[in-house]
């Protein structure tokens, strides 16, 4: 008897083969009966990669838990387009405290659950999310102390590189060379400097916790796994999605996933999974790319493609694009393995 | 039963008495001593089911206790002077999202300069952060106030702050009568919560309001303090009529009757006080003290009608509001205005100065005779405050103030109290 393998993607095309899948194996946006957790007619901009990434993140994991998640939210995008109150899109209990707390806040929920019962029957989760500023920045000493404590929380962060919310400013997670509004692409080395910044995953990594991984919202089907993979262990957990800003980068609406897939593709952003601080599986490039093909698109680096280009800064950004292909075990896989 | 034991472990055993369910900790002084004693009964299964949690930061302790609260569990936390300013951000929040969480305040000086000892500054800096501010007087009243807390608390859905002397209560061994946990479980209802995160029923809380709404939120902040003045004095009146003593409530007074001059304060300098008060009564002085229990909300009226028979009123506070002058007595003010009597504010112990009665006896004389100015500092050293000033007149470069103040006192060993 033949055996045809089912591939997940179609050879030659990035499109994701829903249909060639048995129903039990497709993705839970594909389901007529996916939770809707974040729910349509909320006020995020045209192609926003955070409310796209939110929706397919909070639903896995409501999958994973038969509908029984608690979410607690950073001040942020997330925060206040989703609830323009009197409307609302969540569809599951959440609470927004503040901007730098999220964390500890899911701490206290897991807490509350744990000590009435609730976490083990009916099986009650708390998911925590904020933006890359809520996380590496201002939240991070309350992340860190959620983590090296092994409190049973997942945590998401949404990075879109910088503070969208409030008018693009930088972040410890705006990439090099960026032009933000606090770092603009002036003076003699335009855009945000060399040698800053921090690899939150990393130092996720570093506390041991259960389960670290990054994503981004050009491989859906990848992010609801790793969320439903997360869902399968107890204590910290966090993921690391990377979520285009078309407002902050500069980019068409349209193009959302499609710089999504550059950054995974060119590595500048390692796409991976870990458990108990070892890399478990990495998401490797299929066409290598070079970071060019990434930069070129996004206003944020217009200052590179000028009339003299900054062929140095560019080869420098393709530097750490190969040093992440390195470290993480990048290299292009031939098509159709 | 009664017990000869130190203020902080008397709260802890009356806090777990009140049965929380989530309890954060962090270490400061002159708190410490509290959530050690409840760790300690957590993690040997004497308090139970509770979580205890050692958390990073203060500002994570009252983050904590926000998702707790949240989620519909008792949640208590302890901190003090630093600590209270560094959860500041959170402290708000809890008020403003309406959450019953109950924190014990030891409280302490604040820096800089860095000062562990005992003042009020820490409380009183949040007094417009929406918890509701208990004074002890006593330990016996801080491990009351406790159990009164929660309740009060849970009834209004707000935050209450029980405030406590860091050291002079907290670290005090003194006679406590402890309650029974049948006499807390009759007082003290099983927590309902207004709202809570619960998945069979979702809700969002915390979404941004606008201009729309936000007066009447914040309206309705102040009106439901505004009834803690009616509720607080009935609960003290069924905490007496269940452990069979005087505790809490608005103000104590005592010896006000007939008094000419009334000294109004907070916690436990009270004790001083009416030492000072019992022996220059018998001197024939018209003297009385007026003790405020709840700062916030602060009982208007009740202090108006305890004072306005006085000819002069001496608020006595171990806080400060620079470039103004009293903190209690602006409060003290408004609830006399247009009455026609003098005013004194004297601001006195700060950074755990001691109060002595000596000092006190001094200082209310004065009062007696209206000698005092309107704004005394007791027991200020003048030279040190002199010799300083010369410096900086004579040096622009005149160097660290605090560390040129110490260089002139010497070892304080060595100096002549």
């Amino acid at each position: 008897m033949s055996f045809q393998p089912v591939k997940f993607y179609q050879t030659g095309t990035f499109t994701v083969g829903n249909r060639l899948l048995p129903p039990e194996e497709r993705s839970v946006q594909a389901s007529a009966k996916r939770f809707n957790s974040i729910n349509s007619g909320h006020r995020a901009c045209q192609g926003c990669g955070e409310a796209l990434g939110a929706r397919y993140a909070i639903d896995a994991a409501m999958e994973a838990t038969d509908g029984q998640v608690i979410a607690a939210n950073a001040t942020g995008c997330l925060e206040v387009f989703s609830t323009p109150y009197p409307e609302t899109s969540w569809q599951i209990p959440w609470i927004h405290s503040l901007f730098g707390n999220t964390a500890a806040v899911a701490t206290g929920i897991a807490a509350a659950l744990k000590v009435k019962g609730l976490s083990q029957n009916p099986k009650t989760r708390v998911v925590a999310q904020g933006g890359d500023g809520g996380t590496t920045d201002i939240g991070f000493g309350c992340l860190s102390g959620m983590f090296e404590r092994n409190d049973d929380v997942l945590y998401i962060c949404y990075d879109n590189g910088g503070y969208m919310n409030t008018g693009v400013q930088r972040s410890s997670a705006t990439p090099p060379a960026a032009r933000t509004a606090t770092t603009m692409a002036v003076g003699p080395e335009p855009g945000n400097v060399f040698g800053q910044g921090k690899f939150v995953p990393a130092i996720a990594m570093a506390h041991n916790i259960p389960y670290v991984a990054t994503a981004t919202v050009a491989d859906l089907r990848d992010l609801e796994a790793k969320v439903r993979r997360a869902m399968e262990f107890r204590g910290a957990r966090y993921i690391h999605i990377l979520v285009p800003c078309p407002l902050g980068w500069g980019t068409p609406s349209q193009d959302t996933i499609k710089m999504a897939r550059l950054a995974k593709e060119t590595g500048i952003f390692p796409v991976f999974e870990a458990e108990h601080g070892e890399i478990k599986s990495v998401l490797a490039i299929r066409r290598p790319l070079p970071v060019e093909d990434y930069l070129r698109p996004q206003k944020r680096y217009a200052h590179l493609f000028g009339k003299t280009p900054a062929l140095a800064t560019i080869a420098h950004i393709q530097e750490l694009a190969d040093r992440n292909i390195r470290k993480y075990g990048l290299q292009a896989r031939k098509e159709g393995h | 039963m009664l017990k000869q034991t130190e203020g902080s472990r008397a709260v802890a055993e009356a806090v777990a008495m009140c049965r929380p369910e989530v309890i954060c900790a962090y270490p400061i002084s002159p708190q410490t001593h509290i959530v050690e004693a409840l760790g300690e009964m957590v993690k040997d299964g004497t308090l139970s089911p509770c979580e205890f949690i050692n958390v990073e930061s203060e500002f994570a302790a009252m983050s904590v206790a926000i998702g707790s609260a949240a989620a519909g569990a008792r949640s208590y936390t302890a901190t003090a002077s630093q600590g209270l300013l560094f959860m500041a951000e959170a402290v708000y929040n809890a008020s403003g999202l309406g959450l019953p969480i109950v924190m014990t305040v030891a409280n302490r000086a604040i820096g800089a300069p860095i000062n562990i000892w005992n003042d009020h500054s820490d409380a009183l800096s949040q007094r417009d952060s929406g918890w509701l501010q208990l004074f002890a007087e006593t330990n016996q009243e801080a491990l009351d106030l406790h159990i009164q807390a929660f309740r009060l608390a849970e009834e209004l859905s707000l935050p209450v702050m029980v405030c406590m002397d860091g050291f002079i209560l907290t670290h005090a061994y003194e006679r406590v009568d402890m309650p029974t946990q049948a006499q807390v479980d009759a007082y003290l209802p099983k927590y309902v919560p207004r709202q809570v995160l619960d998945p069979g029923e979702p809700v969002s809380i915390g979404a941004m309001v606008g201009p729309e709404a936000f007066m009447e939120v914040r309206y309705l902040a102040h009106a439901k303090q505004m009834e803690a003045l009616e509720l607080i004095p009935s609960y003290a009146a069924e905490f007496k009529s269940v452990f069979g003593r005087d505790s809490g409530g608005l103000t104590h007074t005592y010896r006000t009757e007939d008094a000419e001059t009334i000294i109004v304060a907070m916690g436990s300098v009270l004790g001083t006080i009416k030492d000072v008060i019992d022996e220059m009564r018998e001197e024939g002085h018209k003297i009385g003290v007026l003790g405020i229990t709840l700062f916030r909300p602060f009982p208007l009226a009740r202090v108006r009608e305890s004072l306005q028979g006085a000819k002069r009123v001496v608020v006595l506070e171990k806080s400060m509001a620079v470039g103004l002058g009293g903190i209690l007595s602006t409060n003290v003010r408004m609830a006399l205005s247009g009455l026609h009597m003098h005013g004194y504010t004297v601001i006195a112990g700060l950074g755990g100065r001691a109060i002595t009665k000596k000092s006190l006896h001094g200082l209310f004389r004065q009062a007696g005779q209206d000698a005092l100015e309107p704004l005394t500092f007791l027991d200020l050293d003048w030279n040190m405050v002199n010799k300083q000033l010369e410096r900086e007149k004579a040096h622009r470069r005149s160097g660290p103030v605090a560390e040129n103040l110490l260089r002139d006192v010497g070892v304080v060993a060595a100096r002549n109290y």
